[in-house]
């Protein structure tokens, strides 16, 4: 149950700009509507995009890009795993934004999908950058904590605890949590509504 | 220096430092419900894994149950795969399960609690961002995606960071028509829609501790859309004598044990914490919002902010929100006309919410072209609602009265917002499309302000009525 090490992410990266962009536009609740997770992919911001026709989604430049940028407070709202699984059935593999919400950015280190921060100028210039030269690789450097294009290096931070588990492989933490199964027990058997006061 | 409640939960829960550093905490209760939790079965069948302490799991059904008709199958072929996919799930694991043909079926938030379920000093955990609710006894509840209900289910326990503290401190008594919605509203509004990340909120003061259980759960409801990741009271007798009789309490001499745990549980009086906020609870008015953010709220009696009245780093968003609302800058929200008024959903839709709301209807009727639905948050505030006859206040008034469900605050059943409707809400979001139109929009404010408002056909001050 060993989950791989990421290190690195190398890709074309695609900006979608805005505050507070939440995790019903980034899938509508109607997807939720299912016993799994397949076929979320299509459906990412899927209200954004019907009514903003240039939404980067449907921009045939950003089509093949897995690293998303965005803004401040992305992912807030509702605790669906379906929002970061859409975009990573999309084709997302790393997010470099302004802040996350909380819980978007549990699961998507419970999903490997790491997410990185940067100053509002950096996120900016990055932003720019992308829209500029779709086709340029970027490269996110786990073990630096560096976002890299070209000669342009932006320094990124992330809780230390999440970046350890995604470069030694430890994101997904069923196994390492079962592994303390007897110490469970102990803190259990000490806590009073567990044991009927 | 003393501790807060969080810090003395917290150190009882914690299992192991893990490898990354972080917590591995035991989560003392989970709630299950039908959509973000049939994955994570898949996970453990596929991993071959059993569920750890399937005593300490409870599910029941709520987002995607339809409010009016509830027979099965249900025309929704999805939803009806989702119901059978609990049933299955709970059957197969041996966990308990309020099903719709139980009496103790509900919204899980407002279940939990109703069935003693919840208690001080507990860690909680639900694949549900308003997990946070289950704060106003005491506990530690944080919502969480279905990767972790996975690891909950297997383990009982969840990969955690501590949070800071911020200690909210609300004075004074709140007015006439004000109430535990428009706290919370101001302090999302004041301290801002991320304002509490990395943070849990201890709500406390004047206010606050004035409020019944039923209250202080609408304001720790809310701690998720200002950012903090949970929200809670410190336990007092209100919480105690709100616990004794509950079917999963505990009875006779284990109850006072228990109260003097959970007393212990308080934070100390010395207490030291990462931030103290003041909000001066006299001082509020009903409370509404205007945009597409929680934060983007005001007083009945304000306008619509300008830009300029805005911070530099708010400003994007508040002229997305004229844009999506339709409303300009210096707009009163007072006689903005709506079409649908909603009063339900986990933040208000107790039995406290339904009699505030049918007192502000009782005698009147709903205006002309609005469609208005009252949505009891479990079977349990169903019935009680309907033994003190408040079904027929609303009926009279011209309400729908319809079943306990999430109904119109997600839009995952039946019940949604068409085109370009306004709703008045005592949901939680009002994010675009949040109500099951992508056009829709949405005013949250509370039961009471709802009721008035599908009165007037138009956001009007309750306090006026």
């Amino acid at each position: 149950m060993n989950s791989s090490v990421i290190q690195e992410v190398e890709g074309r990266a695609i900006p979608v700009r805005g505050n507070d962009i939440d995790t019903d536009r980034i899938i509508p609740a109607r997807y939720l509507r299912a016993i799994t997770f397949d076929g979320l992919g299509e459906h990412a911001f899927e209200d954004d995009r019907k009514s903003n026709p240039d939404h980067p989604f449907d921009d045939s430049r950003y089509q093949g890009a897995s690293i998303l940028i965005a803004n401040g407070n992305f992912g807030c709202g509702s605790s669906r795993e379906h929002a970061p699984q859409a975009l990573m059935r999309w084709g997302i593999v790393a997010i470099v934004g302004e802040s996350f919400a909380e819980i978007f950015l549990g699961n998507c280190t419970a999903m490997g999908v790491p997410c990185l921060t940067a100053s509002t100028g950096e996120i900016a210039k990055i932003q720019d950058a992308a829209e500029a030269d779709p086709q340029r690789k970027m490269t996110v450097d786990l073990k630096e904590k560096k976002l890299i294009f070209g000669d342009i290096e932006v320094d990124l931070q992330i809780a230390e605890g999440n970046r350890l588990q995604l470069i030694e492989g430890a994101w997904d933490a069923t196994g390492m949590l079962i592994e303390g199964r007897n110490a469970v027990r102990e803190i259990a058997d000490k806590l009073p509504y567990v044991t009927g006061f | 220096m003393g501790q807060s409640l969080f810090h003395k939960v917290w150190d009882a829960h914690a299992v192991r430092t893990l490898p990354s550093g972080q917590t591995q905490l035991f989560i003392g209760l989970h709630l299950v419900h039908e959509v973000t939790s049939p994955q994570a079965f898949d996970m453990l069948r596929e991993r071959g894994l059993t569920i750890a302490y399937p005593e300490r799991t409870f599910a029941t059904v709520d987002h995607i149950v339809p409010t009016s008709d509830v027979v099965r199958p249900f025309a929704d072929e999805m939803a009806e795969d989702m119901m059978i996919a609990i049933e299955e799930n709970a059957q197969q694991f041996g966990l308990s399960f309020f099903g719709l043909d139980d009496e103790r079926q509900g919204i899980v938030h407002v279940i939990g609690p109703e069935l003693g379920l919840t208690q001080p000093g507990m860690t909680i955990a639900c694949g549900d961002s308003h997990t946070s609710t289950h704060g106003a006894y005491g506990a530690i509840a944080f919502g969480i995606g279905t990767s972790q209900v996975r690891d909950v289910l297997a383990t009982q326990c969840l990969a955690m960071d501590p949070l800071k503290v911020r200690r909210i401190e609300v004075s004074g008594t709140l007015g006439d028509g004000v109430y535990a919605k428009d706290v919370i509203l101001n302090i999302i509004r004041n301290l801002g829609v991320k304002g509490g990340t990395g943070y849990a909120y201890e709500y406390a003061g004047s206010a606050i501790e004035a409020m019944d259980m039923e209250a202080r759960m609408s304001v720790c409801n809310m701690s998720i859309e200002g950012g903090a990741r949970a929200g809670y009271v410190n336990p007092d007798q209100t919480t105690y004598d709100y616990l004794r009789g509950r079917p999963y309490a505990p009875s006779g001499a284990a109850f006072d044990r228990a109260v003097s745990w959970w007393r212990s549980m308080a934070s100390d009086a010395d207490a030291d914490y990462d931030d103290v906020y003041h909000l001066d609870g006299s001082a509020l008015e009903p409370t509404v919002t205007w945009g597409i953010t929680p934060g983007q709220a005001l007083f009945v009696t304000e306008k619509v902010p300008a830009l300029t009245d805005l911070p530099d780093d708010e400003r994007d968003v508040a002229a997305e929100a004229y844009d999506y609302m339709d409303l300009k800058p210096g707009t009163a929200i007072s006689g903005m006309p709506i079409d649908v008024a909603f009063v339900g959903s986990c933040t208000n839709s107790r039995i406290s919410d339904l009699r505030e709301a049918a007192r502000v209807v009782e005698g009147y009727k709903v205006a002309d072209g609005v469609k208005a639905l009252v949505v009891p948050g479990s079977k349990s505030v169903l019935k009680t609602a309907e033994a003190e006859g408040l079904h027929h206040v609303f009926e009279d008034a011209g309400f729908e009265w319809r079943g306990a469900g999430c109904s119109m605050c997600l839009a995952m059943n039946p019940d949604k917002l068409q085109g370009r409707e306004v709703c008045a809400s005592s949901s939680n979001r009002n994010f675009k499309g949040r109500q099951g139109s992508p056009t829709g929009r949405t005013l949250l404010m509370s039961p009471a302000m709802v009721a008035a408002a599908a009165v007037a056909g138009e956001v009007i001050d309750v306090r006026g009525m």
